[in-house]
């Protein structure tokens, strides 16, 4: 489940962290939303495939850093 | 002066002004289907003012005589636009738009079996203030997974009429219109340009807002789609995935490489039977070569890149439509970032091994403008088939047939050779690129990997005529018309009477050849070889046959032309010729393609530049070193 999306000031992005917390939502990771890794790619386990609620999104680890999860179900 | 005007008003009256409707949903949403099933056949494939996303537009004739223009605007996730495509969307249903009418009503395409992310766009699309109706899209998905929607309580917790549709059996179509019709003539004048960019804690509102009617309206489904993720399982399987999709490329590049062969050397047989059939009908002359070199010479160039472009396009759409496009981007992403590239860069840049041209144009499956114009650029490095002729004769002619470390063929090292140095320079020209042009880090890549889906054939088969039709009209008037200039420097002036020798000499491309040998002579041209590239611009094949001109060679056999080209050319000219060709933008199509795509004669241009700054720099190195050697 996510529970919060923090952005390191050092690590940067193509995009401002500001813009990519907005891409990120548009793409549903919002507070709440149950996340879970489905795949990985060959070199380096990057990109990654996530289940995102009944969708399936693929990201690059730089990216998915940014998205702090817990185990466990919204209620 | 009022019994002048009374009758077209009367006929005002019973035709209502045509409704302005645009299209607006997330990716994958079933949006072109929908256009296709609302306008059919009357569509109008264009380009937006200024900007290289295509613009298309279709009718239909509501049953009682109003008709109704569709406008398909690109797949968004929000009006918070992140891509040119998407900045069209956005300005467009704001009607901010230059040149653009603003709609009248937008409908808000959403794929009933993913409803998350496009409840909140089209909350978000509420807010502008134009008229919306949600058009339900793939209801049939939706009932077989047993997912239970209720359609009167969604509309009026969206405050907006929905419909739902099945875009590919042309299913709730009609009363999809009448709800638009409906919306349309309700619409307040004045509305619209009201939106402003959302702030994160109000995307995460409108999230959650979204999220309540979809709990309220939507039953989960009793039968959910597995396919999808068994299989991934195989598709994004590390190994397995990409050996499949390996195998899936080498499928592609078999069938546009070799399937359009017989079709290619058909059609080019086909104008070269009726050059000859008209030039027999003719008197020697300028008028002659003019239309049979020049006018049926070009339009065949431009036709003979048909089946290769149909072929490509019919794998690139089948794969997009399934849904495979993403996963291919996803297995690629790491080995194309680390050029720089996008994941999406891969198969246009396969494509280019047939030819730069189809490859170019694929590029559209990339959002991103940067990516898209690092891949376009980079494209005509691959060797492309028209390369082979002119690096089959050069081998032959130059290169001992022999066998090197007990297994290796010489000849077939050095082409190995001329392959990989397209691809290896292709990447560094990439990565250079972005450092150049582009500064920072690439764009986040964050992509939906949608729920695969059988194709629809008609779909497709549209899809695969609109991009054939699209070459034809426009990139091929380009072409032909530097074809005709390309054949005017080489024919231009006659030869005076009683000359001796081929009469490209006399032309203008003979001058151009005389005057730019000493520019050459550093990389071990002759004038001979300077002349020869001028028609060789035409396309990188012709170069054989121009060399032939150039020579007097008779008789079309390459075998005479090698030994000819033995005789005059020292290793060094030839290994330094090999390297220019790897290079050079030798292609005046590619060119006009780049112009097609890029909207903008900026981007031919520097491709022009850098390319003919390779091929110089990789020739002198070739010559100079091989002259240092002894080979001059």
């Amino acid at each position: 489940m996510v529970v919060a999306l923090r952005f390191d000031p050092l690590v940067t992005s193509g995009v401002s962290n500001l813009e990519l917390e907005r891409r990120l939502l548009e793409m549903g990771f919002v507070e709440g939303a149950r996340v879970e890794i489905v795949h990985e790619g060959l070199i380096g386990r990057d990109p990654i495939a996530i289940r995102l609620d009944d969708m399936r999104v693929a990201m690059r680890r730089r990216e998915a850093r940014c998205i702090l999860t817990l185990p466990g179900s919204p209620g | 002066m009022n019994t002048l005007v009374a009758p077209t008003d009367q006929r005002r009256a019973q035709a209502k002004p045509p409704l302005r409707v645009a299209l607006v949903g997330n990716p994958n949403s079933g949006k072109t289907a929908l256009f296709n099933a609302l306008t059919g056949a009357r569509q109008k494939v264009a380009n937006y003012a200024g900007v290289t996303v295509e613009r298309k537009e279709g009718r239909l004739v509501a049953p009682d005589g109003q008709s109704v223009v569709i406008v398909d605007l690109p797949g968004t996730y929000s009006l918070r636009a992140r891509s040119p495509d998407e900045v069209v969307t956005r300005d467009a249903v704001l009607g901010r738009l230059a040149g653009e009418t603003p709609p009248d009503v937008v409908i808000c395409v959403a794929d009933a079996t993913n409803l998350r992310l496009v409840l909140r766009l089209a909350l978000e699309l509420r807010s502008v203030g134009r008229p919306v109706v949600v058009a339900l899209n793939m209801m049939d998905i939706a009932e077989r997974q047993g997912l239970v929607i209720d359609v009167k309580g969604l509309s009026a917790a969206l405050a907006m009429p929905v419909v739902g549709i099945v875009a590919t059996r042309r299913r709730g179509i009609e009363a999809l219109v009448e709800a638009a019709r409906t919306a349309g003539e309700t619409s307040a004048p004045g509305a619209g340009d009201v939106w402003r960019e959302p702030s994160a804690a109000e995307l995460r509102a409108l999230h959650h807002q979204a999220e309540r009617i979809l709990t309220a309206t939507v039953k989960p489904p009793k039968r959910p789609d597995t396919w999808t993720g068994r299989l991934d399982d195989i598709l994004l399987h590390p190994v397995a995935g990409t050996a499949i999709l390996l195998a899936l490329l080498f499928l592609m590049f078999q069938a546009v490489f070799i399937g359009a062969k017989p079709i290619m050397d058909l059609i080019s047989a086909g104008f070269s039977w009726l050059s000859a059939a008209v030039a027999q009908g003719l008197p020697p002359g300028l008028l002659r070569s003019l239309i049979c070199n020049g006018v049926i010479a070009g339009v065949g160039s431009v036709i003979v890149f048909l089946p290769q472009i149909t072929i490509l396009f019919l794998f690139i759409i089948l794969l997009e439509d399934v849904g495979y496009m993403a996963r291919a981007a996803f297995l690629m992403d790491k080995l194309m970032g680390a050029a720089g590239l996008h994941g999406r860069a891969f198969i246009p840049l396969l494509s280019s091994f047939a030819c730069a041209i189809p490859g170019i144009m694929a590029t559209r499956v990339i959002d991103q403008r940067r990516d898209r114009l690092t891949t376009i650029l980079v494209a005509p490095l691959m060797t492309c088939s028209a390369r082979i002729p002119v690096y089959t004769l050069i081998i032959s002619a130059f290169i001992p047939q022999r066998t090197v470390l007990g297994f290796i063929n010489l000849q077939g090292l050095v082409f190995f050779g001329l392959y990989a140095s397209g691809i290896v320079s292709a990447l560094l020209v990439a990565a250079v690129m972005r450092r150049l042009f582009w500064r920072g880090a690439s764009e986040p890549f964050l992509m939906e990997l949608p729920a695969y889906k059988t194709p629809d054939a008609m779909n497709v088969a549209r899809g695969v005529y609109q991009r054939a039709e699209i070459f034809l009209k426009r990139a091929g008037t380009i072409i032909l018309s530097m074809m005709v200039l390309v054949w005017f420097l080489a024919s231009v002036p006659s030869p005076p009477a009683g000359a001796v020798g081929p009469a490209i000499n006399y032309s203008l491309a003979g001058l151009i050849g005389h005057v730019i040998q000493p520019v050459m002579a550093p990389v071990g041209f002759s004038w001979q070889m300077a002349v020869a590239l001028i028609p060789g611009m035409a396309a990188r094949e012709v170069a054989v046959g121009a060399l032939a001109t150039v020579y007097a060679v008779s008789g079309e056999g390459s075998s005479s032309l090698g030994a000819s080209l033995a005789h005059h050319w020292s290793l060094a000219s030839a290994l330094a010729f090999l390297a220019w060709y790897v290079f050079a933008p030798q292609c005046a199509s590619t060119l006009a393609v780049v112009k097609r795509e890029t909207n903008s004669w900026l981007w031919p241009t520097v491709m022009f530049s850098y390319m003919i700054t390779l091929a110089y720099l990789a020739a002198f190195i070739v010559y100079q070193s091989a002259v240092a050697l002894g080979a001059g």
